[in-house]
């Protein structure tokens, strides 16, 4: 109970720490910034329910009144915005991404990090994410999944990252990595 | 860390945040169900009417908060220029403006406190399902103590590596990084069970 709530709120942090992050530019002009990578870490390394309750606690800081979101934004008005899809996805992202993480045991860690990363933190995010965009700017489903295409390069990135930093917390503390133990 | 939460007190602050929340979610809903220009005239007009009545100075700093809304206007104009449709573009830009200056004025002036008693208050009904309200509280807390100690150690393990290479280091740092902080973890929680654990009663 103490070691998960400590994790739990360990990687809370971790996602408000790289909303702190600058942005990177990729050449498209688009920013991409390293938030979500911590969504998809939290899943991986958390697992399912402990992932989902990190993010959990971050996006309820967030609304509470913290600007903990990239670009130092937070507060109520995130609702009331067009990304209000993505905030609320990121939960369920986290959740999809240590569910499918949970399910690969049998694969390499840094393999099945790649794909639960990839269909959690990024099909299963963009899913709400375009939901919410399309249902505060007005648009159709494919009108808003149009506009969000440019941040798709830099989200595949963050998940090979993810991959790649995952597999090595794994090899240097396997009993960190929740989601590879036989609770 | 700074909140969002305007310092200086108004009139606003002094109401509860239960009902102003309440309210929050009232506005927000008709804002959405009743799409027509004058609704969204008439509480657009009211936001504004009631950052004004707490100060030009209020004003200003609700103003900035909306500042970050500008590339989703951008788009917006851009897009509906395009169609030729300029009366709802002007709508749904209008709408959103509204309804994200309703949510910054209850932000702004409900202190950080006030609402995460709000959130355990919320919470409480899923004690039945395990969720300790203790758990809760301590993780706020330890979740806010945790972002200056990741911000500092990633600062002295990038100072560390500068002074080991000419590179900037910020991407070489973040496996140590992760390693401490995992390490921390396990210290931070023996430490908790030796002060004897997070009760689950409240």
């Amino acid at each position: 109970m103490e070691r998960a709530t400590v994790h739990i709120a360990l990687f809370a942090a971790l996602i408000a720490a790289l909303g702190l992050v600058p942005k990177l530019m990729l050449t498209s002009g688009v920013p991409i910034t390293a938030q979500s990578m911590g969504i998809m870490m939290a899943g991986t390394i958390l697992g399912a329910k402990r992932g989902a309750a990190a993010v959990a606690l971050f996006v309820a800081l967030t609304l509470a009144g913290l600007p903990l979101l990239s670009g130092g934004r937070g507060g109520l008005g995130v609702l009331a915005g067009p990304s209000v899809g993505f905030v609320i996805g990121f939960p369920i992202a986290a959740w999809a991404t240590g569910w499918i993480m949970e399910r690969l045991h049998a694969l390499p860690v840094g393999i099945a990090a790649a794909i639960a990363a990839t269909v959690g933190g990024i099909v299963i995010l963009y899913i709400p994410g375009v939901a919410g965009m399309a249902m505060m700017l007005d648009k159709s489903i494919p009108q808003a999944a149009l506009l969000i295409t440019p941040f798709l390069p830099g989200d595949v990135i963050k998940a090979v990252v993810t991959a790649i930093l995952t597999q090595a917390i794994f090899r240097a503390r396997p009993a960190s990595v929740f989601s590879r133990q036989t609770l | 860390m700074l909140a969002l939460t305007y310092s200086p007190q108004t009139r606003l602050h002094a109401v509860p945040a239960p009902i102003k929340l309440t309210a929050l979610c009232a506005i927000t809903t008709a804002l959405f169900i009743i799409p027509t220009g004058w609704a969204i005239m008439i509480l657009g007009g009211a936001a504004l009417a009631l950052y004004a009545a707490m100060g030009i100075a209020f004003l200003r700093a609700g103003l900035r908060t909306l500042y970050g809304l500008w590339p989703f206007v951008v788009v917006l104009g851009l897009w509906h220029g395009w169609q030729g449709d300029w009366d709802s573009g002007i709508l749904i830009i209008a709408r959103l403006v509204t309804a994200v200056a309703f949510a910054n004025l209850v932000t702004m002036t409900t202190p950080l406190q006030d609402m995460i008693a709000c959130l355990v208050r919320l919470l409480r009904p899923f004690r039945r399902l395990g969720l300790s309200p203790n758990a809760v509280s301590l993780a706020i807390a330890m979740m806010i103590r945790f972002i200056p100690v990741f911000l500092s150690r990633a600062e002295q393990l990038k100072m560390a590596y500068r002074a080991r290479s000419h590179r900037s280091g910020r991407w070489a740092v973040i496996f140590p990084l992760a390693l401490g902080m995992l390490d921390d973890a396990d210290t931070v929680s023996e430490a908790l069970r030796a002060r004897g654990g997070i009760s689950p009663k409240e």
